[in-house]
């Protein structure tokens, strides 16, 4: 194989659309990561715009029962595992080795790998809608929903095959992730050092890399009883429908907390800053990330009180939910000490972490509302969890990633976003969210079910979904209102390294950052390093006004771009591809991603300097 | 060409590609850890025949559990080898570990069609399904370690393997044990204790 890598030379360029296809840098792997997972977050919110138009009025026949189960599934798919999860990798990538002060990630290679089966994998999940199979049993696809007779198009084995694929370039970017961080750190960093957002992407990470492969197994199993003649989940043949949703929900309440912990690094970064003043309680809360990421195995089956599981369990379950409000309650205890006396400032990140703290609360009050088991009877399956749901991923997680995309886009790119424009955002997607969920409460109380396409006009539900669908409509023209600002910022002036005077070692650089991120490695001094130095320089009379000076980026030795990643992605994607089309295309996958792992390994992560030739 | 990346500095001191396989075999050990529990969920719960205690064969289990613990022993000589430098021991015990491993997926090869004839299939019964996905994918984990093997074999032919490269063979090492560790795991649960098991109604008779 040593020829193969011998025949075709290495990619040299980093210009061009060649040189993003081959990029290795970390910060061009997050510019990619966040781009798509943007526009996915376009189809998945277009989705919910015709969910929202389907119900805004009673009886109404806008699309069948059918094509709206696909409308939800694909929604919330969508935005749990191509939207979420990869802007939070996006900021992973941008912001980890520099907040630790490394040059780049600890496997360059296997981070483009995890970025282009991400975006293959959300092709293909896609690709259901190109042959009209679309997924339609729900985020959850509960079993024997699931199974072939009640299921017949090939939209689950869509569902289930592309998140195998989606999962691989999870893991795989996780590992990445824990060795970057616990082995990278620049001299002076220790554990307790750390960033909060450093803190959590580890937890974060930590958590997808032992909940993934649960899942995992439960796809495959489902795969197995759709297309090789398996019973798992098929009560009339012994297999126990519930088996899928424990599977199901040992990975997915992890997965809350992958979810949620990367925007509560964000805002944890974002409160300080615009405080002037350091985060209150940073081992608290450390501690109570840890806390969640542990406890977090303990209570999945909080979203099975009605299955039956008897008195027992779901007393023990309504506990240990309980108990896992305490370490988030501490958390924003936490931010609301670091704001008190603090001298607020309140720009467009500081507002969207404000809206953070404030709607998480909202959202994490209704949670502990269901983890009471008897309670949760009433509450299951309406649309009471829908309003849980949406105050903690959109004014929860989303709300975070909108923060750290204004707080660290000059950054990434060297340019500020509107401030004004920015604030206008703000406040229609607060006002807009708002209007969207919480009308989803009295609903969901007044016994309107999830997941029905439509409802008679005598249950009284009609004006409040009304509401709910004009509150869609003000959001959609909040991310249109992001969309213009990010587009009318090309044309905006240059802004220094450090437009924020924050605490974080990635502003004590050019922005946006050279290749090499770090001429010299910094020696950390503590938290808020970039603080503590520019005070000790203040009060040495000389106050800092530069980034680090640029130097030759060939004289710092970086990873060489490759083709391997993209080619064993390829592979990758094709046998999952072959599984939903034809075997004979899976054998060729298998093959491409062969080929493409042993290139891989005789190919020196960097190429050697050029004298030696 | 690879001293830069092993001699690189690292907050722990611990290699990277190291640290990496450790959190990749805890990854890996959930994946089994459900395997396992979907066998165990579903033990004695198959409706129709065979049941494990028809067509189990615990003697026959046990050479091929013995080949696979002493394929883990050839790859520690390997290992040893390759510290000492030795590269026609490397080539052999690299050799011999592959081949070990390739008897073991040789029996299961055997077992699979024995039992399909005795009328176990994946979708006969609750146990065929979860015995077959279980072994099935611990056999597929042998396997690519038995090709990671042959090429380390080819590499240290070429002699490219020594004392610097040693991590690249401790590497395998630490796969191939693992998957040694979860066979001892699988063969206690499936042939030792759930081997005898009859059909239900037996199960809650006795």
């Amino acid at each position: 194989m040593a020829s193969i890598t011998a025949v075709i030379p290495r990619p040299t360029s980093y210009a061009g659309l060649w040189g993003w296809i081959t990029t290795v840098d970390h910060k061009r792997i997050a510019v990619l990561y966040g781009v798509t997972a943007f526009i996915f977050l376009l189809i998945a919110g277009a989705e919910a715009g015709v969910i929202r138009m389907q119900l805004a009025s009673a009886d109404n026949d806008l699309i069948g029962p059918g094509r709206f189960n696909q409308m939800f599934t694909m929604h919330a798919t969508v935005m749990v595992f191509m939207v979420i999860m990869p802007l939070s990798v996006s900021f992973f990538n941008f912001v980890i080795p520099l907040a630790i002060g490394a040059r780049d990630v600890a496997f360059p290679r296997l981070n483009a790998l995890s970025y282009w089966i991400f975006l293959f994998g959300g092709i293909l999940m896609h690709m259901s809608f190109v042959v009209d199979q679309v997924p339609d049993a729900g985020w959850f696809s509960y079993a024997n929903l699931t199974e072939k007779p009640f299921s017949v198009n090939r939209g689950l084995d869509y569902w289930s095959i592309s998140l195998l694929v989606l999962g691989t370039s999870s893991v795989a970017g996780a590992l990445n992730f824990v060795v970057t961080i616990i082995n990278m750190r620049a001299p002076g960093m220790s554990m307790m050092r750390m960033p909060v957002f450093v803190w959590m992407t580890l937890i974060t990470s930590l958590l997808l890399v032992l909940a993934f492969p649960v899942i995992t197994v439960g796809l495959i199993e489902l795969t197995m009883d759709r297309n090789f003649g398996t019973h798992f989940f098929i009560p009339a043949e012994g297999g126990d429908p519930v088996l899928w949703q424990h599977l199901f929900w040992i990975f997915g309440h992890p997965e809350v907390y992958i979810l949620i912990l990367p925007s509560m690094g964000v805002v944890s970064e974002i409160l300080p800053t615009f405080s002037r003043k350091p985060l209150f309680g940073y081992p608290f809360i450390i501690f109570s990330g840890i806390v969640i990421g542990i406890m977090g195995w303990a209570v999945w089956s909080h979203h099975m009180f009605t299955v039956g599981l008897g008195p027992v369990a779901n007393s023990v379950f309504t506990i240990t939910t309980m108990l896992i409000a305490v370490p988030t309650g501490v958390k924003i205890f936490n931010w609301i000490g670091t704001l008190w006396k603090g001298a607020l400032e309140f720009t467009t990140p500081m507002l969207f972490a404000l809206g953070f703290v404030a709607l998480f609360i909202v959202g994490g009050l209704s949670g502990v509302s269901h983890a009471v088991s008897p309670s949760d009877f009433q509450q299951q399956d309406t649309y009471y969890i829908v309003a849980h749901i949406h105050y903690v991923l959109f004014g929860g997680s989303m709300f975070g990633i909108f923060a750290g995309a204004y707080y660290w886009y000059p950054k990434i790119t060297g340019k500020m976003l509107n401030e004004t424009v920015g604030k206008i955002n703000f406040w229609l997607l607060f006002i807009g969210m708002n209007l969207t969920f919480f009308p989803m409460h009295f609903l969901g109380m007044n016994g309107m079910p999830r997941r029905i396409y439509t409802y008679s006009a005598e249950f009284g539900w009609e004006n409040l979904n009304r509401i709910a669908s004009f509150g869609y409509v003000v959001l959609a023209i909040g991310m249109l209102v992001f969309m213009y600002n990010v587009w009318q910022s090309r044309n905006s002036r240059r802004v220094g390294h450090d437009p924020w005077d924050a605490p974080g070692i990635e502003w004590s650089i050019a922005s946006p950052p050279p290749p090499y991120n770090f001429a010299e490695i910094p020696q950390v001094l503590g938290r808020d390093h970039y603080w503590i130095v520019k005070e000790n320089a203040e009060a040495a009379g000389t106050p800092i006004t530069e980034p680090e000076a640029l130097v030759d980026p060939s004289s710092i030795h970086m990873p060489s771009p490759s083709y391997w990643p993209i080619f064993t992605a390829v592979g990758v994607a094709l046998i999952g591809g072959g599984l939903l089309s034809h075997y004979a295309l899976s054998f060729v996958g298998g093959v491409i991603a062969f080929i493409g792992v042993v290139a891989w390994s005789n190919e020196p992560a960097a190429a050697p300097p050029k004298e030696h030739h | 060409m690879a001293h830069t990346a092993e001699h690189e500095y690292t907050t722990t001191g611990l290699n990277h590609r190291k640290m990496l396989m450790w959190v990749f075999l805890g990854s890996d050990c959930l994946f089994f850890a459900a395997l396992i529990a979907t066998y165990m969920v579903y033990r004695g719960q198959s409706l129709v025949g065979p049941y494990p205690v028809d067509i189990i064969n615990v003697p026959v289990t046990t050479i091929s559990t013995f080949v696979l613990l002493m394929s883990s022993f050839a790859m520690v000589q390997a290992l040893a080898s390759t510290h000492a430098n030795n590269k026609n021991a490397i080539v052999g015990w690299l050799m011999a570990t592959a081949i070990l491993g390739a008897i073991f997926i040789g029996f299961q090869i055997v077992e699979f069609n024995t039992f399909k004839n005795e009328g176990l299939t994946l979708g006969g019964n609750l146990f065929g399904a979860t015995f077959f996905t279980l072994t099935g994918f611990h056999g597929a984990h042998v396997t690519l370690g038995i090709i990671w093997l042959v090429i380390m074999a080819i590499v240290g032919a070429k002699g490219r393997l020594g004392p610097d490269t040693a991590l690249d063979v401790e590497l395998l090492g630490l796969y191939w044990h693992f998957v040694d560790i979860v066979w001892i795991v699988i063969f206690t649960l499936l042939y030792l204790i759930g081997g005898f098991d009859a059909g239900p109604a037996a199960l809650s008779g006795g």
